[in-house]
């Protein structure tokens, strides 16, 4: 089970070392994406976005669909994050905005079932089988060559935007006005509309900002993943553990874990491929028992 | 010379807070460019008709019009935008936005574009915030958040501005502070609603009062008539 010698040997090897690091950041980077998202929400409205992980699955099928339209990829991705969105904000105003107050029993019950609903939508739309996009033809070119390892393009391209589109977000939430007002309704909903503001729209739509970031991530993963009804759930987990692990509601806690968690997927399927799963849970308990509060989390006053 | 046209009518409101009558059957009227007082002790229902005007709180009968229209049931915020600001008792400003975004949230044009009111001259107006400007707010005195709340209100531009116990618990330097300050206020044109328990502090700045109890008007009149009405005074207002 345990093959420590590949383990070592990939680590002395430059090409292994490099080719291993790629993967491991785009793993990360993606889950960054996602936990961003996640915290998003749980960070300004208190709400556990149980069903994350179907904006995923969104934005990866109309991502799909949107490449074979149009053939032109970035355009996909931005269908990817557009579809994640609308439905995001639907499923915001038709379902969670009305169990805001309720129990997190209630949540979780909600964002189950809608995840169920849109699995078997994405059955009915797109069919059960596996899906593959492949390499989009933007980025069909020679592989770089650093160090001996071998980096496509395209990973470059898919660590990059995710790592800047989820920190853009937060910079707008931290200081655009729409950030400020919908911290400030967070915090007092009926003082922020006493001062003219419709506060159920800007809960709307941070929750479908939260969604389309899940939806991009789901457009950028469809190139080197393959689509099942289904796929969000391992995703979800994973950017739980990614949450959980760098501390709710911190950002930089969210992508300290997330690459964490990447180069151990990575390397883990050197060493370890039969307990990369389990070294995952192991990590999250282990820095639970010692840092209840996450890596960079706060210790919880409330 | 014509009656003057009301701005806001309250006719024959009542509300509740769950099972408990707060309003009873309340009537009375606003006039265009005037202050009115809203006397009454603690409890007698100042905040909720202050809040029943700005659609915060339900009323289950009777009728509020603003500008002649029907208003019951519009949410607070189409109130504020038919020009109503409230500046609640107790300030509820944002605790962990700097001085700077708590007046930037509430920036909106008033009725007709009007846009008085720009972080500028709001500092200009209020001295004390201006070296707070990137301070949290909930790092404020009491005093410091009640100017705040009320520079707050002023940013949204309002035409009528609902001040509800705008002194209490004040230290007299910035009672002193707000009172010079709704007097610029008036000198504005703006109508204003004042809530409190001391009439002294209204004397000088408002010209009619009602008083209220237990969620009943017991006076309707002008603020000197009731001054030199011992019984009401005497009976419903704490001196």
């Amino acid at each position: 089970m345990l093959n420590i010698d590949a383990l070592m040997n990939c680590f002395g090897n430059s090409a292994c070392l490099v080719t291993q690091s790629a993967t491991g950041l785009i793993i990360g980077m993606l889950l960054f994406l996602v936990a961003s998202g996640v915290t998003l929400i749980f960070g300004v409205l208190h709400v556990v976005n149980f069903a994350h992980g179907a904006f995923y699955m969104i934005g990866a099928y109309a991502a799909y669909s949107a490449y074979g339209v149009t053939g032109n990829y970035y355009l996909s991705v931005l269908a990817g994050a557009v579809a994640a969105a609308i439905v995001g904000v639907l499923f915001e105003r038709l379902a969670i905005s009305r169990v805001y107050k309720e129990n997190l029993l209630m949540q979780l019950l909600v964002c189950y079932a809608f995840v169920l609903i849109c699995d078997d939508a994405v059955k009915i739309i797109w069919g059960a089988e596996y899906l593959a996009m492949g390499i989009p033809s933007e980025f069909r070119v020679p592989p770089l060559r650093i160090a001996g390892g071998v980096v496509p393009p395209f990973y470059l391209f898919l660590a990059g935007s995710a790592l800047a589109v989820a920190i853009l977000s937060v910079i707008l939430i931290r200081y655009s006005r729409f950030g400020k007002i919908v911290r400030a309704a967070a915090e007092n909903a009926t003082m922020v509309s006493v001062l003219g503001i419709r506060v159920p729209l800007y809960f709307a739509a941070l929750f479908g900002l939260g969604c389309a970031l899940a939806g991009m991530a789901g457009a950028l993963a469809a190139p080197v993943r393959s689509l099942t009804p289904g796929m969000g759930l391992s995703i979800l987990i994973e950017s739980f553990i990614v949450t959980v692990i760098g501390g709710m509601g911190s950002i930089p806690g969210a992508l300290l874990a997330a690459i964490l968690l990447g180069f151990t997927r990575s390397f883990g399927s050197v060493g370890f491929p039969l307990f990369v799963d389990g070294a995952m849970f192991l990590m999250m308990v282990v820095i639970l028992v010692f840092r209840p509060q996450g890596l960079l989390g706060e210790r919880m006053v409330r | 010379m014509s009656t003057p046209q009301p701005v806001l009518e309250l006719d024959r409101i009542n509300a509740f807070y769950g099972a408990s009558h707060i309003l009873f059957d309340m009537s009375f009227q606003v006039y265009k460019g005037r202050t009115l007082a809203l006397l009454g002790r603690n409890g007698a229902g100042k905040s909720t008709t202050m809040k029943a005007i700005m659609g915060v709180v339900p009323i289950r009968s009777g009728e509020i019009r603003h500008e002649g229209r029907r208003v019951n049931g519009a949410a607070p915020h189409v109130m504020a935008h038919r020009g109503i600001g409230l500046v609640p008792e107790d300030r509820q400003i944002f605790p962990r936005h700097t001085v700077d975004d708590n007046l930037r949230i509430a920036a909106k044009p008033g009725l007709s574009g009007r846009a008085d009111w720009t972080l500028d001259n709001i500092y200009d107006a209020f001295p004390i915030l201006a070296p707070m400007r990137g301070r949290n707010a909930g790092m404020m005195s009491g005093g410091e958040q009640q100017l705040l709340s009320m520079a707050r209100c002023l940013m949204g531009n309002p035409d009528l501005i609902l001040l509800d116990e705008p002194s209490e618990g004040l230290a007299p330097i910035i009672v002193q502070e707000i009172g010079r300050l709704i007097r610029k206020l008036r000198g504005t044109g703006v109508t204003i609603v004042i809530a409190e328990q001391n009439m002294h502090f209204c004397l000088g700045i408002s010209e009619d009062a009602v008083v209220i109890d237990k969620g009943q008007i017991v006076y309707r009149g002008t603020i000197e008539d009731l001054r030199g009405n011992e019984e009401i005074t005497s009976r419903y207002l704490a001196i």
